[in-house]
């Protein structure tokens, strides 16, 4: 490595400028899955910033579990991309240390519910850090947890933890919903200077979309309207955009007119375009996973209900899991909100009063 | 071969180094000492090498200063001018040999007892207060002297420690992280992981564990069955090394000579220091519900500072003029922080919101607003 040596100056240089994976001129766009966005992504910041370092169980050699991590290892070497004991709280403490001595560590859970173990270093030194020492210290560390259900995985490997972070104030919680979407995020994320969680949503892993990677468009802090409707807003985020998605066109036979939101960074939260939206549609629906009961979707609603509140032309409504743990996987199709729950919910709106 | 064979024998799949056998890495069976209760040589000096006698001075003069900040602030806390203050006193020799052992480019990791570590470290006494009197939560800049904030949560820092270590060596940085953790830690699972982490790395990272006894009231026959916290080091392959913690010799030349070797790159050493918290767990615990008075006097009686000023004056490298400018620089330094204690607290309620994040959000800046007046971004409604 070729960082520079002298510390603290090290540890506070000023960010290296991002080199952006930009398209060569006249570069054609190409079909890319999450994973290989991803993985796209790590490779970038590896080769833009000698500081990124990616670390974690199973991320070297085998490339992770889900092979967002695959080949970086053998390219950047093993003082870049390393694998870890199996210890999540080892894994984001040390990343708190190695931030602190100027490198900026890309960490990853291999699923959502064993994350839990690193919940402490989150919590109380991660997220606290900037704050306690009055911003002498910072620690630009993004935690990778793959997240979510519907791929008919065994118990502990569904879990939708976002609450639990975005709970806690000096984490960004972001989660992406798209291949290009999971590129520039992750790159705008190891750019951050604050610590991230990164939510892959796993059922999207292998999803595919025609695009042009770039750090181009929507900033980290930012929303995005996916769809535009006039009508009613649909507000989701990671594996739900596309849910969100699919119920919008399906609801064009029911007549309705339907704009969906893509939330992507969680916290801190984009109300006023979430607000803006719903001003003129009038009606909104949050769409996730997790359980509805203290979920994400209660701060949303509760926001646009305070904010829109003359607006609306109906109660805001969520369409969530059920407030049970994640089920098996050969019930999960009842917990995880479907294109047809979400039409359903639509439907339930005030529909008769005059705009 | 067969796979537990291969597995012991290191040789297993993608392991290629040998491992340490466990007896080389077992600390002795009694403390190392340099420096007896009696200021007399210590009969059990092991490997340690005394420190010359500058060094010697200097650990006295620092106890003596660190001792007189420990007592002042004691006294701080219970006249309500501190919310709380834990005591290290008959930790001194602990708190001061460690940190005079450290280089200037290496981190110390201190808790919430250090802080006469911290100050020892040259961050000012008002700065090192700032925690207990609730200014704020840390009160200095952990790189003007690479020390890290007073950790609270038990060994979370240790493995900060780790990972700032391993940083150094990514990084080809001279530098070696010293943790201080205490005996109650010990039992915390990320101690495990710390040591295992900085074994696995060969960080340069040394371990220091004040065992006082007692985890507020829990001793430490409740704490743990090992034969000794330092023998835990075997078990990662991480040498350990018990001391009386009482000889700031001992303690110097033992965490001198673990920098020296993690910096050399022979990674990470766990040093146990058998030591006393002569006062309560803080200023707010009751001792005597759990440990009797005879018990602390006979701890007393081994007094790091007694018996380091012992053996100078019986060398004459002190004498009562010495002694006598030491205790006017002691006071020179208590006045100053009764000074600082005695003024209004200067908390600002700008720094609640300035540093959650790298720029506040427009909800904090909202909250400023309805908070400490003056105008929020565009409302939206």
């Amino acid at each position: 490595m070729t960082v520079d040596t002298s510390q603290p100056a090290a540890a506070r240089a000023p960010r290296a400028q991002p080199a952006v994976a930009l398209p060569a001129p006249g570069a054609q766009p190409a079909t890319t899955t999450m994973a290989s966005a991803l993985n796209r992504a790590l490779a970038d910041s590896l080769a833009a910033d000698d500081r990124v370092v990616v670390f974690g169980e199973d991320v070297a050699t085998l490339g992770g579990v889900f092979r967002v991590t695959d080949g970086l290892s053998a390219r950047f070497g093993d003082h870049r991309v390393f694998d870890t004991p199996l210890a999540e709280s080892g894994i984001v403490g040390a990343a708190i240390g190695m931030a602190m001595n100027g490198l900026v560590p890309v960490v990853e859970m291999q699923f959502d519910a064993f994350a839990y173990p690193a919940f402490e270093q989150v919590t109380s030194h991660l997220a606290k850090m900037r704050n306690r020492t009055r911003g002498h210290v910072c620690l630009p560390v993004v935690i990778r947890v793959p997240y979510g259900g519907g791929i008919g995985g065994v118990e502990h490997h569904c879990d939708s933890s976002e609450s639990y972070y975005v709970h806690t104030p000096g984490l960004r919680v972001v989660a992406p919903g798209t291949p290009a979407d999971a590129y520039r995020l992750l790159r705008q994320a190891i750019d951050c200077p604050d610590p991230v969680v990164f939510l892959e949503p796993k059922s999207r892993y292998w999803a595919k979309e025609t695009t042009i990677l770039s750090t181009d468009g929507a900033r980290i802090d930012q929303a995005i309207v996916r769809r535009p409707g006039s009508n009613v807003t649909l507000i989701a985020y990671g594996a739900m955009v596309a849910t969100a998605l699919e119920a919008a066109e399906a609801a064009v036979d029911e007549g309705w007119d339907v704009e969906v939101i893509d939330v992507r960074s969680l916290s801190p939260l984009d109300t006023e375009t979430l607000a803006a939206s719903v001003r003129r549609t009038g009606r909104a629906v949050v769409v996730h996973e997790a359980a509805g009961f203290g979920g994400y979707g209660g701060e949303v609603a509760a926001r646009l209900t305070e904010q829109c509140f003359y607006y609306l032309e109906a109660p805001v409504a969520r369409v969530t899991g059920l407030d049970v743990p994640y089920p098996p996987p050969h019930l999960e199709h009842l917990h995880l909100p479907s294109a047809d729950r979400i039409l359903d919910a639509i439907a339930q709106l005030e529909w008769d009063s005059p705009r | 071969m067969t796979l537990l064979a291969q597995a012991n024998d290191g040789t297993g799949s993608g392991t290629t180094s040998a491992r340490p056998q466990a007896a080389a890495l077992l600390p002795s069976e009694t403390p190392l000492q340099l420096i007896d209760a009696d200021g007399q040589p210590g009969a059990n000096p092991g490997d340690l090498e005394l420190p010359g006698p500058e060094v010697l001075s200097e650990l006295h003069r620092r106890m003596v200063l660190g001792r007189r900040f420990d007592t002042d602030s004691t006294a701080l806390a219970r006249q309500g001018r501190l919310a709380v203050y834990p005591s290290s006193r008959g930790q001194d020799a602990c708190q001061v040999g460690a940190v005079l052992a450290l280089r200037d480019q290496d981190w110390l990791f201190p808790t919430y007892r250090d802080s006469v570590a911290i100050i020892t470290r040259g961050v000012s006494p008002a700065e090192t207060l700032t925690l207990l009197r609730g200014d704020w939560h840390c009160g200095y800049d952990p790189y003007d002297r690479n020390v890290a904030p007073q950790c609270t949560p038990l060994a979370t820092h240790a493995l900060h420690a780790a990972g700032l270590a391993h940083a150094a060596t990514l990084r080809h940085v001279d530098q070696v992280a010293l943790a201080l953790l205490g005996d109650g830690a010990t039992s915390e699972g990320d101690t495990h992981e710390a040591l295992n982490f900085a074994a696995v790395w060969k960080a340069p990272v040394v371990f220091l564990v004040q065992n006082n006894g007692y985890a507020i009231s829990v001793p430490l026959a409740k704490q743990t069955a090992a034969p000794s916290i330092a023998a835990k080091g075997a078990g990662y392959g991480v040498p350990g090394v018990l001391i009386d913690g009482n000889d700031a010799a001992a303690v110097y030349a033992a965490v001198r000579a673990a920098t020296a070797r993690a910096a050399s790159g022979g990674g990470p050493t766990l040093i146990e220091a058998i030591t006393y918290r002569v006062e309560a767990h803080t200023t707010a615990d009751d001792a005597t519900r759990y440990r009797d008075s005879q018990e602390v006097r006979g701890w007393l009686a081994r007094d790091p500072i007694s018996r380091l000023d012992a053996y100078l004056r019986a060398r004459g490298l002190l004498d009562d003029a010495a002694a006598a400018r030491l205790e006017a620089e002691a006071e020179r330094m208590a006045a100053g922080v009764r000074d600082w204690a005695g003024q209004e607290a200067t908390a600002d309620p700008n720094d609640l919101f300035d540093h959650v994040y790298a720029s506040p959000t427009r909800d904090l800046e909202r909250q400023r607003a309805s908070v400490l007046g003056g105008s929020a971004p565009g409302a939206t409604q």
